[in-house]
């Protein structure tokens, strides 16, 4: 066997530079190609449904806001067949649109480092010259801000889709379905889910139950939020008005936390539709923190527990 | 330099010492052969000279002094983890470009001479190669780096022995052009005794033996003589092994100059070479390292042959 002569080795007592961090962009790509192609993929596809099925719903909506009067059998026609037929399909999107952090999260966020453990190239990637710290860091910021930015690109058309039902089936934007997948939330959720993926990964080591203790964990973190800490964002007023929630729903109702009396004084704690954007922002600045909390932890672990 | 160094390195999983209380020193320019028996704790000792387990007790340092794992440690040092992992979707020419992104230098056309020459197409799937040809190219992708030091586990294990030949002529290859220092660790010796110039014998999580391959069969011998002698003479000497047929007996013994211990063969013994097989052997079936010490036993403080 012919055996080729190999140059001398570099010079060993030039500084020590690190590999330079962009080499990680194609290392990442190559190597998540799947991911950081159907992740887009697939909600580009659900997005170009959402826009041609929005079009006929926001004409439909438009034909039957302009029907009067609204008791007549022709109004009401239409307007059955609005929350039937367009409802029906509406209502199981957003079911989609709200189980699709966590789908991310398991799907995306839970292999990156779990395949790496369950196969064992991890003794291979981590002993390259690039050092394991700075290759966690790199593929989980590059990942976190591919699904990140696809699902926040996404959300947006599916808040133009739903707003017809908001009126419609007495939805606020601050209905527990609503809330999440509106504004910035669903692509914090989204970011969440992928960092909680990965963290569940180093922790499990192996794919697949990685996948369903993401699942399960950001159930519980979408539950906990809706039901015990949303109402308690520092974003809530107090009036003695009795009539801040009263009468026929409208879109623009404020979402009531709690009412009591002090003497005859009825007060209300309310959150009103003017507080939307601040409401969003506190959610996606704890979800961006407890992501960042989350892929540190992740960086922690791989630093130090190995083999 | 030496190019691994340890002192009072062990490694704990649970309860059990995978490693413990190993101090050892392995100077450059060697083809060390690390062996034992499976569960010795030679892939422990690998892993935490090349940064991926974390000592429980000591530490390790490698090129001469840098902390294992450290940057300059990764630099320098190509891994080639038991069973060559390699990403199975990846192409062979995939698998290059990855490993020339991840580290400072890589060798580019070297790495694409050699797998031209081995037939190793730049397209196919890592997954869809023959065993030997994983193990080649996981070795490629490590010498491309041009490594001042290389640790491969068990790089012979799924190898037939027409590719053992060719594995084992690319890495002596290497040593020979580039300097490279060479650790390989493996169960079975004998593929190992006519290139490695140094050696490490680990059993049962604990050091045993450690020098250079001459040193140690220099001072070494078997002593053949009459069974009825065998205790007066074992006396003399520091034993490693004994058998006992009905008239004769063997005695492996530790008789090198240094050893004040040792004299002359006694009259109607005879002394004869030892082989490193026999030499390994008789040290791994060696009930304890207090009574029958070896060259580099931790609990002696004596740095003899091996911390050089």
């Amino acid at each position: 066997m012919t055996v080729l002569t190999m140059p001398a080795p570099p010079s060993q007592d030039a500084a020590l530079r690190p590999v330079p961090w962009r080499r990680m962009a194609w290392v990442t790509w190559r190597q998540h190609r799947p991911t950081l192609i159907s992740v887009p993929a697939v909600l580009g596809a659900v997005a170009v449904f959402l826009w041609i099925a929005g079009l006929k719903i926001h004409h439909d909506y438009a034909v039957l806001t302009a029907c009067h009067p609204f008791s007549s059998t022709a109004c009401q026609t239409l307007n059955s067949a609005f929350t039937s037929t367009d409802w029906t399909m509406a209502n199981t999107l957003n079911i989609f649109m709200n189980l699709a952090p966590a789908l991310i999260g398991a799907f995306a966020g839970a292999p990156v480092l779990a395949r790496e453990l369950e196969t064992g190239t991890y003794r291979y990637a981590w002993t390259q010259g690039f050092g394991r710290e700075r290759w966690t860091i790199a593929k989980l910021a590059l990942l976190a801000v591919a699904v990140t930015a696809a699902a926040g690109a996404f959300s947006q058309v599916f808040v133009w889709f739903f707003q017809p039902f908001l009126a419609q089936e007495d939805l606020t934007v601050f209905s527990a379905t609503v809330f999440a997948t509106h504004g910035i939330a669903f692509a914090a959720w989204t970011l969440v889910a992928f960092a909680i993926g990965a963290l569940a990964g180093m922790l499990i080591r192996r794919i697949v139950p990685a996948m369903a203790a993401t699942l399960a964990a950001y159930t519980g973190l979408a539950l906990a939020t809706w039901l015990f800490l949303r109402e308690h964002y520092p974003l809530a007023l107090v009036t003695s008005n009795p009539n801040i929630d009263s009468g026929p729903f409208n879109v623009n109702d404020p979402w009531v936390l709690s009412t009591w009396y002090t003497g005859k004084t009825q007060w209300t704690r309310y959150i009103p539709v003017s507080r939307f954007w601040p409401m969003q922002f506190v959610e996606a600045g704890w979800l961006l923190a407890l992501s960042v909390l989350l892929i540190a932890a992740t960086v922690w672990l791989v630093r130090r527990r190995a083999a | 330099m030496n190019v691994i160094e340890t002192s009072g390195l062990g490694k704990c999983y649970g309860r059990t010492w995978a490693l413990r209380e190993c101090t050892l020193a392995v100077p450059a320019g060697h083809l060390t052969a690390l062996v034992g028996p499976n569960g010795a704790g030679k892939t422990t000792l690998m892993n935490l000279c090349v940064g991926l387990a974390v000592p429980t007790a000591g530490a390790a340092s490698v090129l001469g002094g840098q902390p294992a794992g450290s940057p300059a440690a990764l630099d320098g040092i190509a891994f080639v983890a038991q069973d060559a992992p390699l990403y199975k979707n990846l192409s062979a020419g995939d698998m290059l470009h990855l490993t020339r992104n991840l580290n400072r230098g890589f060798d580019r056309p070297y790495a694409q001479a050699r797998l031209a020459e081995l037939g190793i197409p730049l397209k196919k799937k890592a997954g869809k190669l023959s065993g030997g040809q994983q193990a080649q190219l996981a070795l490629t992708l490590a010498l491309a780096r041009r490594p001042r030091l290389l640790i491969l586990d068990e790089p012979l294990a799924m190898l037939d022995p027409l590719a053992r030949q060719d594995f084992m002529a690319t890495v002596m290859a290497a040593m020979a052009d580039d300097g490279v220092s060479v650790l390989l660790s493996s169960h079975a010796l004998a593929e190992l005794e006519r290139v490695a110039d140094y050696l490490i014998l680990l059993s049962r999580g604990q050091l045993r033996v450690a020098g250079e391959v001459d040193d140690l069969l220099a001072s070494h011998r078997v002593l053949t003589g009459p069974a009825a002698e065998a205790d007066s003479c074992a006396g003399r000497f520091r034993v490693i092994q004994a058998r006992r047929a009905a008239a004769q007996a063997h005695l492996l013994v530790r008789a090198d100059g240094t050893d004040p211990d040792s004299g002359p063969v006694p009259p109607g013994w005879e002394a004869h070479q030892v082989s490193l097989e026999e030499l390994v052997m008789a040290y791994l079936r060696a009930p304890g390292d207090a009574e029958l010490p070896g060259p580099s036993l931790t609990q002696h403080n004596e740095p003899t042959e091996v911390a050089r």
